[in-house]
């Protein structure tokens, strides 16, 4: 009788037991669904934007062109087809090359973005007369999609056929250089300090307490923190890498801390005890004993504390990055942009053809930051100690 | 160690301190997300086609805009500022205060505020007073003599001859050009002859916050994305957007006018608006291209009929309106409070 009773409880804790696993695995397929819905959408989306329409063309360097009319230096039939922001830059290309005044040239030219999306089979405001002429160029083989490298040498446009990537990914490497030289030392001093040094006492562990707290801050508040003391105390001009590589190492530095604390405190003590033993000061049993074992684990917590930092918009709103800036930035103090804040300008454009670079634009900062986070998971792996 | 420290302090506090400059190279411009896509196709031009470096341009909204460049004539402060509604005499006088003198006004076309639906949904006929009454926090009762919070949740409730339809509005959010011109155009526009507001306030612009009127962000994409979705709901926003996605989007007649350009500039469209930008004279001789900027922005090539501007949604001024604007922004023709009051 007993036993009966055992054994059915049994029975149904096994099944409860199936059935926890069938609902965690569910919410693994789920999670991943999206992923790869995510991830699909995005490929498709993006893919075109890696073509670009290009026809060819008889460049004529008149000087009619030099003096301003550039759209003289194509034949009248082709001038609806090819970009204007590519032929506004003739004149200046004159003037830096006056050897080329009155030759002409055959050359593959950037098309207008509705030439581009028609023969990507997207809809296009191109006029009819203009369809059955690309279409007759492309069967003769005069007009053709080619890679774009545009995408990755030229910075932002109103005209999406000429818009790249370029400042933004320059301004993006300014930031997060900056972010790293100002995060990375202060956050791995607190580390040490705190772990190793400090007394514990009531105000240390306020300082600690608040450091965990200041990670979970929304990132928003880093961004007006950044406004109110980098630009409007210290004068750091408004929208410029430094101001945002500064206010994105505020957002860094708790991460950087708190990896860097967990790293050091899982560094045995006979590994200090024993520097120590041979008569070694605690600034060298540190320097060379235990900081060299952290440095794998302080290395993953940074580099995923910066491609957070990478992917971040909202701070850098409000210190003026988020703007238009197709100039890629010469240094610190000029105005940069950074890739997030250039896929949410594009994501905001009214033209069809940006919608394809803004996926493209998404796929960029996904490799990067996947890259990255590889790089973190191959160093601990590379690199991990056990004791 | 520790003087080394110290001197290393003192260095970084001299160069940031050097950082306050006394002139730049590159122009700055904040102001209305309305008129950022004109300005920044004219920044591009100027960075592409002049040796000079392209404009910054900031989308800060138009209050913002004008918060920012009255703020002073540091070297920090922008030089030129966007808007999609006039220059408030309250702003003009922060200005003042501040010590920004000598601001010079330019219109550089029109922009019509489209009210728009899925193209797949049935067209309905507006009026300025419909839609008041469809988002308007109070309306008047059935007497006439008081106002009551909004009862309305369906367009027939407001007049027999609309349709059962639900009453959702996607539209821009306070701190938006295009909301102040809204209010303006519609609400305001009517609420100042209607003795039942009036005697609350005198140009009554509450809209309701009970569910019908869902502000969308900045970004009008996104209101052009929830259309798509629900066809019972209208979108409140620039004409740029509805000419962009006429394949999906059908603009409703407001009045009887269908939003065209030639309604809008004709001004027979009711919700049209003029678009600015000013400039900063004390910035004039201290930031390089600013004149070039400014007549290149003005050129027919840029806000004519058959301007590059217009292509890309601006409306233009009527020609003899265009010329004697270009004149006097040409001349830099200084803004003074009587012209904001005199509207």
């Amino acid at each position: 009788m007993n036993n009966i009773k055992t054994s059915s409880a049994i029975r149904r804790r096994y099944r409860a037991d199936g059935r926890f696993k069938v609902y965690c695995l569910a919410a693994v397929l789920f999670a991943l669904l999206f992923l790869v819905f995510f991830f699909s959408d995005l490929m498709t989306r993006g893919w075109p934007a890696l073509l670009q329409a290009e026809v060819q063309a008889d460049i004529h360097y008149s000087e009619v062109v030099a003096e301003g009319r550039y759209r003289k230096a194509i034949d009248k039939s082709l001038r609806p087809l090819v970009s204007r922001g590519w032929l506004r830059t003739l004149p200046l290309y004159l003037e830096d090359h006056p050897q080329k005044m009155g030759s002409r040239e055959e050359l593959w030219v950037i098309a207008s973005s509705a030439v581009d999306q028609y023969l990507k089979g997207h809809s296009s405001k191109l006029k009819l007369r203009h369809r059955k002429l690309v279409d007759k160029l492309k069967s003769e083989g005069r007009i053709k999609l080619a890679f774009n490298t545009g995408l990755f040498t030229r910075g932002d446009s109103k005209m999406p056929e000429i818009a790249g990537i370029r400042s933004a990914v320059v301004g993006t490497l300014y930031v997060l250089f900056l972010t790293m030289i100002f995060a990375l030392p202060t956050g791995i001093m607190t580390a040490i300090y705190l772990e190793e040094f400090a007394p514990d006492n009531r105000f240390i562990r306020l300082i600690e307490l608040n450091i965990n707290n200041l990670a979970a801050i929304p990132s928003i508040m880093f961004g007006l923190l950044g406004l109110a003391i980098f630009i409007n105390f210290f004068g750091v001009p408004r929208s410029s890498a430094l101001a945002g590589g500064l206010t994105l190492a505020l957002m860094t530095l708790p991460v950087v801390v708190i990896s860097a604390r967990a790293a050091l405190k899982a560094i045995p003590d006979s590994i200090r005890e024993g520097a120590l033993g041979v008569g070694a000061s605690p600034w060298q049993s540190i320097w060379h004993h235990v900081l060299p074992l952290a440095m794998p684990g302080i290395m993953t917590g940074s580099i995923i504390g910066l491609a957070q930092a990478m992917g971040e918009t909202a701070p850098l709103i409000i210190v003026g990055m988020i703007a238009y800036i197709p100039d890629s930035p010469d240094g610190i103090l000029d105005a940069a942009t950074v890739l997030p804040a250039q896929i949410y300008t594009w994501a905001g454009e009214p033209m069809r053809a940006y919608a394809e670079r803004t996926a493209a634009g998404i796929l960029v900062l996904l490799a990067v930051l996947l890259s990255m986070n590889a790089l973190a998971i191959g160093l601990r792996r590379h690199f991990e100690r056990r004791w | 160690m520790f003087k080394k420290t110290v001197a290393a302090a003192a260095i970084s506090g001299a160069l940031l301190a050097s950082l306050q400059v006394q002139a730049r190279d590159q122009i700055r411009i904040v102001g209305s997300s309305t008129v950022y896509p004109f300005s920044s196709y004219v920044a591009e031009e100027l960075g592409s086609t002049t040796r000079l470096k392209t404009p910054v341009i900031e989308s800060t909204g138009s209050g913002g805009g004008m918060k920012l460049f009255c703020a002073g004539n540091g070297m920090d402060t922008p030089d030129i500022t966007n808007a999609s509604r006039r220059m408030k005499s309250k702003e003009f006088k922060l200005c003042e205060k501040n010590g920004v003198h000598g601001i010079t006004e330019a219109v550089i076309g029109y922009d019509g505020i489209a009210i728009a639906q899925s193209a797949q949904g049935k067209p309905m006929k507006l009026t300025r007073k419909t839609i008041l009454l469809a988002v308007a926090a109070e309306v008047p009762n059935a007497r006439g003599d008081a106002l009551i919070s909004n009862p309305y949740h369906y367009w027939n409730e407001i007049d027999n001859s609309l349709p059962h339809r639900k009453i959702l509005f996607y539209g821009p959010p306070a701190s938006s050009g295009t909301r102040d011109a809204f209010e303006d155009l519609v609400m305001k526009h009517l609420t100042k002859k209607m003795a039942v507001y009036k005697k609350v306030t005198k140009k009554y612009h509450k809209i309701r916050q009970d569910g019908p009127y869902v502000p969308s962000g900045e970004n009008d994409n996104l209101i052009v994305q929830k259309l798509m979705k629900d066809r019972a709901a209208l979108g409140i926003f620039g004409y740029s957007y509805l000419e962009e996605n006429s394949d999906s989007l059908l603009g409703l007649t407001v009045d009887g006018v269908a939003p065209e350009p030639e309604t809008i500039s004709s001004g027979d469209y009711p919700l049209s608006r003029s678009l600015y930008f000013y400039i900063k004279k004390s910035h004039e001789d201290k930031v390089k291209g600013m004149d070039r900027y400014v007549s290149m922005f003005m050129s027919d090539d840029m806000i004519g009929p058959d301007g590059n501007l217009t292509e890309i949604g601006l409306v233009a001024l009527p020609g003899k309106t265009r010329q004697q604007m270009r004149q006097r922004v040409l001349q830099r023709v200084e803004l003074t409070m009587s012209d904001l009051k005199h509207k």
